[in-house]
C-alpha cells in the first residue's frame, strides 16, 4: 500500500515537477510569473494526442514533436506579448500573460469542443509488474524515467554548455551579462523554448497517464506547478524538482487516506504552511534587501 | 418608496439594468482590491475568495438569520474583514510573488472549504432568499459604489492612505519615518476585504444562486485585471476599467464563440500598448479643469506606477 501509493506520487510529482521547471526558469531571469505556461502545456497535450491518433505514431515521437511545437510556441508568445513589457511594471506583464492563457485555452475550446478526449487504446500498451506488494503499470514507469531524463538533459545543458552558462549569467544579474555581451534576447527566447518543451512533455505524459486531454486542463496544473516552483524556492531548479515530488506524492497520500474531496486544497496548504515558516521557500536563496 | 422605485426600475430595459448591476459590483470588488494593490502595493491573486466568504455568509445570514439588508452587507462586511485580518497576520509578512501565491493558495483552499461546506449545500451551491428590504437590489448596488468610490477616494488622500503609499513606493523608507509596516498592511487588507465581502453580498442577492465554483482563480484574475487595466492606484482608471471589463463579455457577445479568444487577445494588446493602464498617469481632475477653459494647478509631482 504503502509503496504503491509512493509511486503513483512520484509519478504524479515528475510531471509537476516537469512544468514547474519552466515556472521557475523563467522567473529566474525575469521575474515574471508566466501564467500561460499551464496552457502550453495543455496545448502539448494536444499536439501529442494529434500525432497519436492521427498520424499514428508511437508515444517517444509524440513526445518529441510536442515538445518541438510547444518550444515555437512559447518563443512566439515571449516576443509577441512579454518583450514590449520587459521595461515596464511587472504587474502589466503578468496581466499580459493572464490574457495569453486565456487565449489559448478559448481557442483549444473551439478547436477541440468542450469535452475531454482520449487516448486510442493502443496508444501505448500497459503491462501490470509486481514489485513487492504493489501494482506498477509501465506507464508510470516511463513517466519517471521520461521525466528523469528530460531533467537530466536540462541539469547538462544549464551547467555544461556555453548557453547554459549565459543562462545562469542572466539570471544573477540581467544588466550585467548584457554589458558582458551576452544576447540578452537569445537567452530569454532560449529560456522559453527550454520550458516550454518540458511542459509539452509533461503534457503529453499526464495525457496518457489520466486518458484525458481537455482545453482547461492547464489551469490546475498550471497553478499547482506553480505553487511547487514557489514551495522549492522560485528561481532554483533543483527546487522546482524537489517541490514538484512533494506536492505529487503528498497529494496522492491526501487522496489515499480519504480526504479525496480535499484534493485540490492539499498542495496549496502545504505551500501555504511551508512559506510561512520558510518564506522564501525550501532550496529558495535569502533575499536581503538593501536600502 | 420601494414601489416607487420599483416602478422606477421597471422603465429601464432588463438588459441594460443587469449590465448596470453588473458594472456596479465589479466597482465594488475593483476599489476593495485597489487599496492592497493599487494603494499599498501587496499582489493579492485571491480577492475571488473574500468575495466568495462574504457571498456566503450574506446569504446564510439572509437565509437562517433573517436580518434587514442594510445591516446584512455591514455584518458581512465585517466578518470578511475580521477573517482577512486573520489571514493577513501571517502572510502579510511575506513579500512579492511569495505573498501572490500565498493569497492564491489560500483562494482554492477557501473555494475547496464551501465545496465540503454542509450549511452552504457543498457543490450543489445555495439559493438565496429575498433580500430584506424595500428598495430593490440594484438601487442597493448603485449606492455602494457611489460610495465605495468616496470611502476609497477619501482614503486615498487621507494619512492612512499616505502611509499605504509610503508602503508601496519602499517598505525600508516608510519603515524608517516610523510607518507600523504590518499593522497598516492588516489594516489595507481588511479594508479591501470589507468591499470584496459585501460586493460579494450584493452578487450573491442579486443572482439569488451561489456556487463555490463561482469563485475560482479566474474571477480573481478578473478583478485584478479591473484594476491594472484601469491604471493601478487610480479611482477614476479603476472606476473605468471595472465598466470596460464587466461589460466587455456582453459587447462581444456578437462575436459568441470567439467572444473569450478576443477577450485574452484584447489584455495582451492593451497592456503591450499601454502598459500603465488605460487611465494610469492620466489626471481626471486636470482633464476636467482645462475642458472648462480653466488652468490646473501646477502638478507638484507625477505618481509613478510601481510593482
Amino acid at each position: 500500500m504503502f509503496l504503491q501509493q509512493l509511486i503513483n506520487g512520484i509519478a504524479l510529482g515528475s510531471v509537476y515537477s516537469l512544468i514547474a521547471l519552466g515556472y521557475t526558469m523563467v522567473y529566474g531571469i525575469i521575474t515574471l510569473i508566466n501564467f500561460a505556461h499551464g496552457e502550453i502545456f495543455m496545448v502539448g497535450a494536444f499536439v501529442g494526442l494529434l500525432l497519436i491518433s492521427v498520424a499514428k505514431v508511437n508515444i517517444f515521437f509524440a513526445i518529441i514533436g510536442a515538445m518541438v511545437f510547444c518550444m515555437v510556441l512559447g518563443v512566439v508568445v515571449e516576443l509577441v506579448a512579454y518583450r514590449a513589457l520587459r521595461k515596464s511594471s511587472r504587474l502589466s506583464a503578468l496581466i499580459s500573460a493572464i490574457g495569453v492563457s486565456i487565449f489559448l485555452s478559448s481557442l483549444a475550446l473551439m478547436v477541440f469542443g468542450a469535452d475531454a478526449k482520449g487516448f486510442p487504446d493502443n496508444a501505448f500498451p500497459v503491462t501490470q509488474l509486481h514489485i513487492g506488494n504493489a501494482d506498477v503499470s509501465t506507464l508510470q514507469l516511463v513517466i519517471i524515467a521520461v521525466s528523469a531524463l528530460l531533467m537530466m538533459g536540462l541539469e547538462f545543458i544549464v551547467q555544461k554548455t556555453k548557453i547554459g552558462k549565459a543562462m545562469r549569467a542572466t539570471s544573477e544579474d540581467y544588466n550585467t551579462s548584457a554589458l558582458m555581451g551576452i544576447n540578452v534576447n537569445r537567452v530569454i527566447s532560449f529560456t522559453f523554448a527550454l520550458g516550454s518543451a518540458l511542459a509539452a512533455a509533461g503534457g503529453v505524459l499526464v495525457g496518457v497517464l489520466f486518458n484525458a486531454v481537455s482545453f482547461n486542463m492547464g489551469l490546475m496544473a498550471g497553478l499547482k506547478a506553480f505553487a511547487a516552483a514557489v514551495l522549492g524556492g522560485i528561481g532554483s531548479i533543483p527546487g522546482a524538482m524537489l517541490g514538484g515530488l512533494l506536492l505529487g506524492v503528498s497529494e496522492v497520500f491526501g487522496v489515499a487516506i480519504g480526504y479525496s474531496s480535499y484534493r485540490d486544497a492539499i498542495a496549496f496548504s502545504i505551500l501555504v504552511l511551508v512559506l510561512l515558516l520558510k518564506p522564501t521557500g525550501l532550496l529558495g536563496q535569502k533575499i536581503t534587501k538593501k536600502v | 418608496m420601494g414601489a416607487t422605485l420599483q416602478s422606477f426600475l421597471a422603465g429601464f430595459d432588463p438588459y441594460l439594468l443587469q449590465i448596470l448591476v453588473n458594472i456596479g459590483i465589479a466597482i465594488v470588488l475593483a476599489l476593495g482590491l485597489n487599496v492592497i494593490v493599487g494603494l499599498t502595493g501587496q499582489l493579492s491573486l485571491g480577492h475571488a475568495a473574500f468575495m466568495s466568504i462574504g457571498a456566503f455568509a450574506s446569504a446564510l445570514i439572509t437565509n437562517k438569520l433573517g436580518l434587514a439588508f442594510g445591516a446584512n452587507l455591514i455584518l458581512t462586511g465585517v466578518i470578511t474583514a475580521v477573517v482577512a485580518a486573520m489571514i493577513g497576520f501571517p502572510i502579510l509578512r511575506l513579500t512579492g510573488d511569495y505573498l501572490a501565491i500565498c493569497t492564491l493558495g489560500f483562494a482554492e483552499i477557501v473555494k475547496v472549504f464551501f465545496l465540503n461546506f454542509e450549511p452552504a449545500n457543498k457543490a450543489l451551491g445555495l439559493t438565496v432568499q429575498n433580500a430584506k428590504t424595500e428598495i430593490p437590489i440594484p438601487i442597493w448596488v448603485f449606492i455602494v459604489a457611489v460610495l465605495s468610490v468616496v470611502l476609497v477616494s477619501f482614503v486615498q488622500t487621507s494619512r492612512f492612505g499616505r502611509a499605504l503609499k509610503a508602503i508601496r513606493e519602499d517598505e525600508i523608507a516608510a519603515e524608517a519615518m516610523g510607518i507600523n509596516l504590518t499593522r497598516y498592511k492588516i489594516q489595507a487588507f481588511a479594508l479591501g476585504s470589507f468591499m470584496a465581502g459585501v460586493g460579494g453580498g450584493l452578487y450573491a442577492h442579486f443572482l439569488s444562486y451561489i456556487n463555490p465554483s463561482d469563485f475560482g482563480f479566474l474571477k480573481s484574475v478578473d478583478i485584478l485585471s479591473m484594476v491594472v487595466l484601469g491604471g493601478l492606484g487610480s479611482v477614476p482608471g479603476t472606476v473605468f476599467g471595472s465598466a470596460v471589463l464587466a461589460s466587455a463579455p456582453e459587447f462581444l457577445r456578437f462575436m459568441s464563440q470567439y467572444r473569450m479568444l478576443v477577450y485574452g487577445a484584447l489584455l495582451v494588446f492593451l497592456m503591450v500598448f499601454r502598459p500603465n493602464g488605460l487611465m494610469g498617469g492620466v489626471n481626471v481632475m486636470d482633464l476636467l479643469l482645462r475642458a472648462i477653459g480653466k488652468k490646473p494647478a501646477g502638478v507638484a509631482f507625477k505618481e509613478k506606477p510601481t510593482t
